[in-house]
Order: C-alpha cells, then sequence, then structure tokens
C-alpha cells in the first residue's frame, strides 16, 4: 500500500516535472523567436524544408477532401432544393475546420515526422553537442528557425487547402453534377464573413502551427540518441501532434462559433 | 612524474587542472577522486578502459556536466562557477573533435569548417573562404572542400571535424576517441595531425583515448583512469617502465591481470540451471 503510493507520487511529480520541462522549452523558443527572424536566410531555409515539401501533399489532399465535399454536400443539399449552397457549404467546411484541421494532420505527418528525425539524429550524432562545444546555442541556431518557419507555414499551407477544396468543389459540383457556377461562387461570396470564418480559420491554423512544430522539436530534442529512440519519437510526435490538434479544435470552435 | 596508485601533485603551470573531482550519472559514481593536471603547449592523453570516465572529463572540462564535487580549471578559473555566457564565452577558446566527427550533416566540408567563424566572427566572406581552405589545407582536405559529409570517408570526416575545430585557433583542443575505427593510414595521419597541430598553433591538446602505440607515439604525459581516479601517469617512457600489474596490462592488452574478464556473476552452472 505504502509502496503503491509512493509510486504514484513518484509517477505524479515526474509528469509535474517533465511539463515543466516542456513549458520551458516553449518558452524558450518563444524567446528566441524574434532573433531567429533577424536570420532570415536560416528561417527561408526551413521554410523551404517545412513547407514547399509539404506543399504537394496539402494540395492533393486539399483536392481530393473538395471533390469529396463536392459530392457529400450536393447529396445532402438537393434534398432540401438547396443545392446552389453549396459553394457557401464546401467554403465554410473548408475553412472553418477542415482545412486548418486537415492541413495540420498532414503536417505533423510530413514536416513534423522529418523535423523529429533530423533533430533526433543531430543529437544522436553528437551535432547538437558539438555545437554547444563551439559557443552556439543549438536551440538558436537550429530549432528556433524550425519552429518560426512552421508557424509561418502553417497558415499559409492551411489557406492552400482550402482554396484548393473550394476548387475541388467547385470541378465536382459546377462541371460534373451540373450546380450553377453564378448560384455557386454568389452563395459562397454573401455567407463567408472575412474575419469570423477566414480569419478564425487562420487563427486556428497558427495555433495549430505552434503545436505541431513545438511538439517535433521538443520530441525530437528529447529522443533517446538511439535508432530505436528516434524511430518512436517520430511515431510519438504523429500521435501527440494529431491528438492535441483534434482537442484544441474542438476547444477552439467552441471559443469561436460555440455562440451561434 | 609517476604515481602509479596515488595523487598526482598540481602543477603550479596547468592550463587545465582537476582537483578531487567527483561525478557520477544517476546516483552511480564515475569519477571517485580525480586529481591531474594538464600544463600548458603539451599534448596530454587520459586513457583508461571502456565506460572509466574519460570522455566525461572531456564534458566536465567543456561545462556540459557539472562536477558534483570538486574544482574543474581551464585557464585558472573555475568551470563550475560560470554561467551560460561566461561558460560560452570559455567555449570559444575550446576546439573539441567529437567521436565520429559530428560534422553537420547539411552542411558542405567547407561550411563545415567556416560554421564557427561564421557564427562568432563578424569577417568578410573572401576572407573567411581564405581561411577556411587554409585550415582545410592543413588537414590535407583543401580538395574536398565542396563535398558533403556523406561523401567523405570516416577519417576524412575526422579530418575536417579537425579542421573545424581549429578554425578560431583556440588555445585548447580536446579530442575525444580520434583514432576509433580508422585504418592505419587515418589513423597515422590523426596522430601526426594531432601533434603537428599542438605546435604549430602553440595550443595545449587533451587526448582520450584507447590507443596505445600511436598515442604513446605523440604524447607528452599519459594519465590512466580506472576505478574513478588517475592510478597512473607520467610520460610515455616512464609508463613503458613501470611494474604496476594494472599499467602493464593496460600497455600490453592482457587478458590476465587486476582487470578481470568477466564481469561479477554468480556461478555459471547456478545460471543455466545445472545440478552441481
Amino acid at each position: 500500500m505504502t509502496d503503491g503510493l509512493a509510486r504514484l507520487g513518484a509517477w505524479t511529480i515526474a509528469r509535474i516535472a517533465r511539463i515543466g520541462h516542456g513549458a520551458r522549452f516553449f518558452a524558450r523558443l518563444l524567446w528566441l523567436s524574434p532573433a531567429a527572424l533577424l536570420r532570415p536566410r536560416l528561417v527561408i531555409d526551413q521554410l523551404h524544408f517545412i513547407g514547399n515539401r509539404s506543399l504537394s501533399i496539402i494540395a492533393v489532399s486539399g483536392l481530393f477532401v473538395g471533390f469529396v465535399l463536392g459530392f457529400q454536400g450536393h447529396y445532402i443539399l438537393q434534398r432540401y432544393g438547396s443545392a446552389e449552397a453549396l459553394g457557401l457549404m464546401v467554403a465554410l467546411s473548408l475553412l472553418r475546420e477542415l482545412g486548418p484541421v486537415v492541413s495540420a494532420l498532414l503536417f505533423a505527418g510530413r514536416a513534423g515526422t522529418s523535423l523529429t528525425a533530423e533533430i533526433g539524429l543531430m543529437k544522436a550524432g553528437e551535432q547538437l553537442s558539438a555545437m554547444e562545444m563551439m559557443a552556439v546555442d543549438p536551440m538558436a541556431r537550429v530549432l528556433a528557425p524550425r519552429f518560426v518557419a512552421g508557424v509561418i507555414a502553417m497558415p499559409v499551407l492551411a489557406t492552400i487547402f482550402s482554396a484548393v477544396g473550394v476548387l475541388g468543389g467547385w470541378a465536382v459540383g459546377v462541371l460534373l453534377i451540373g450546380v450553377d457556377p453564378g448560384a455557386f461562387w454568389s452563395q459562397m461570396q454573401a455567407g463567408v464573413e472575412v474575419f469570423k470564418d477566414l480569419g478564425n480559420g487562420v487563427l486556428k491554423s497558427i495555433v495549430f502551427g505552434f503545436i505541431c512544430t513545438f511538439t517535433a522539436l521538443y520530441v525530437g530534442h528529447e529522443a533517446q540518441p538511439t535508432p530505436e529512440g528516434v524511430s518512436r519519437a517520430t511515431t510519438t510526435t504523429v500521435v501527440a501532434s494529431s491528438l492535441a490538434v483534434l482537442g484544441f479544435d474542438f476547444i477552439l470552435t467552441a471559443l469561436m462559433f460555440g455562440a451561434d | 612524474m609517476l604515481r602509479a596508485g596515488g595523487r598526482t601533485v598540481p602543477h603550479p603551470d596547468a592550463f587545465v587542472s582537476f582537483d578531487a573531482l567527483q561525478f557520477g550519472y544517476g546516483g552511480r559514481p564515475l569519477l571517485r577522486d580525480v586529481t591531474m593536471h594538464v600544463p600548458r603547449g603539451e599534448v596530454v592523453a587520459l586513457m583508461g578502459g571502456s565506460g572509466s570516465g574519460k570522455t566525461t572529463l572531456l564534458r566536465l572540462l567543456g561545462g556540459q556536466l557539472r562536477a558534483d564535487a570538486g574544482t574543474v580549471r581551464f585557464d585558472g578559473v573555475d568551470v563550475g562557477t560560470l554561467g551560460r555566457d561566461a561558460l560560452y564565452a570559455m567555449r570559444r577558446r575550446m576546439g573539441m573533435l567529437f567521436q565520429f566527427g559530428a560534422l553537420f550533416t547539411d552542411l558542405s566540408v567547407f561550411d563545415n569548417v567556416a560554421f564557427p567563424l561564421r557564427e562568432h566572427t563578424t569577417l568578410p566572406e573572401p576572407m573567411i573562404r581564405d581561411l577556411v581552405l587554409m585550415k582545410l589545407d592543413a588537414v590535407g582536405l583543401r580538395g574536398a572542400a565542396s563535398l558533403m559529409p556523406s561523401q567523405v570517408s570516416g577519417g576524412m570526416a575526422r579530418r575536417v571535424a579537425l579542421a573545424r575545430a581549429i578554425a578560431l585557433d583556440p588555445p585548447l583542443l580536446m579530442y575525444d576517441e580520434p583514432f576509433a575505427g580508422l585504418d592505419p593510414i587515418s589513423l597515422g595521419t590523426i596522430a601526426h595531425l594531432i601533434r603537428a597541430l599542438n605546435d604549430a598553433l602553440g595550443a595545449t591538446s587533451i587526448v582520450v583515448t584507447h590507443d596505445v602505440p600511436e598515442t604513446f607515439a605523440i604524447a607528452d604525459r599519459v594519465y590512466l583512469l580506472g576505478d574513478g581516479r588517475v592510478f597512473a601517469a607520467g610520460t610515455p617512457s616512464e609508463l613503458r617502465a613501470s611494474s604496476d600489474p594494472y599499467v602493464v596490462q593496460f600497455l600490453h592488452g592482457s587478458r590476465d591481470g587486476p582487470v578481470q574478464f568477466h564481469r561479477a556473476a554468480p556461478p555459471i552452472a547456478e545460471d543455466l540451471g545445472l545440478p552441481r
């Protein structure tokens, strides 16, 4: 009984210490981020690595999600004689939810894992230690530029996802099914509010950018410096990022749209 | 100055000194009482079995680890008392060669060597280029400047890392197992470079290694570590003349001696479940 309590206490203390460690890591990343912007070359390199290389998977996924929204949306709306509202439905679905959430999940799988593996392997290869011994702070030189690039790339990718998705919905709804193009675009134009729908969607994706990039960098930095440790860390990145994105999406949606 | 089984006497001209140092990982003591000094301008080798704490000593000297007790001094300054900024300022006066080079895999050989210069100086790019080519030339790899780390051999990677370590002309050079896994030619080249660069730069070098012949050929002084302490120290010729059983076993790589082949364990019959 006493042993069990002691173990529970030790476990609780360890968890609290870990949360504190993670919070300090996050605060330090935030603190170092402005300085990273003063070295734009480093951030641009990472934007290319994180953003550009995620572009194809984001665009293709957005297109197919748009296709499916076109079909499913039309199926439901035509029952109520509102097929011309398809454009509005596709745009709101993408801008408010699917754009930020799906692109964040794809980001975690594509860019997050590569960031974790890169940092984990740099640690395993003593590159981070070497940098420290050269009096260069790896947090400032390696992690902060990646963090800034991830936070910048995420809303851009989410916006591209939504834009391509709308085109996918248009292709299926207008070109394939035959919804009136004027109604498709005008309903969208009339129903989408810039600040409420687009703005909140972008805000969500910025929050997801913080979550996914921080998780990837932290997990990579704390990875055991072995092949097994790095492998486990990449899995942890996807699982933790995805769950955090979904959880935060619920909270943000409740805060942003709960009163509608 | 051979002191087998006892402490070495601190030297007034010590550039680096460890005094009554104690350190352990997770409550498991590794260094129990290490006292030694590294005189200015010398090549000093730290030798000992795997897990004897040699690399840990380098990390304590670089301030990546903090001692549990005792002091580590670099050029008269107690490393353990330094804050972050002072520690980083101190590290600019140190060059370290890691066991497998630790080159930055996303940078070319040239950019690896240029890295400390770009981070710590405001030199114009043409001057950095000249300095990098000179450093690479010193290790015989000027012709490999444009290659990526994945395109060079293990020995070459070690030499590139050496060029990077001397980029800022540090007064102290530290080598962590510089000979591990190298072919005889690369091994001889690295050993020659350690001695030649130390003398050319007027630096002080600490070499952590197991390799007896190459180390004894270049070192001014050797410390043998074991059981968490320095158990023998002296010049290579003094150690070769030693009759201390541990020194004799280590230098000749003998299986029989004070260091047992078998780790302490119950009788094998018991582990295999055989009747006695």
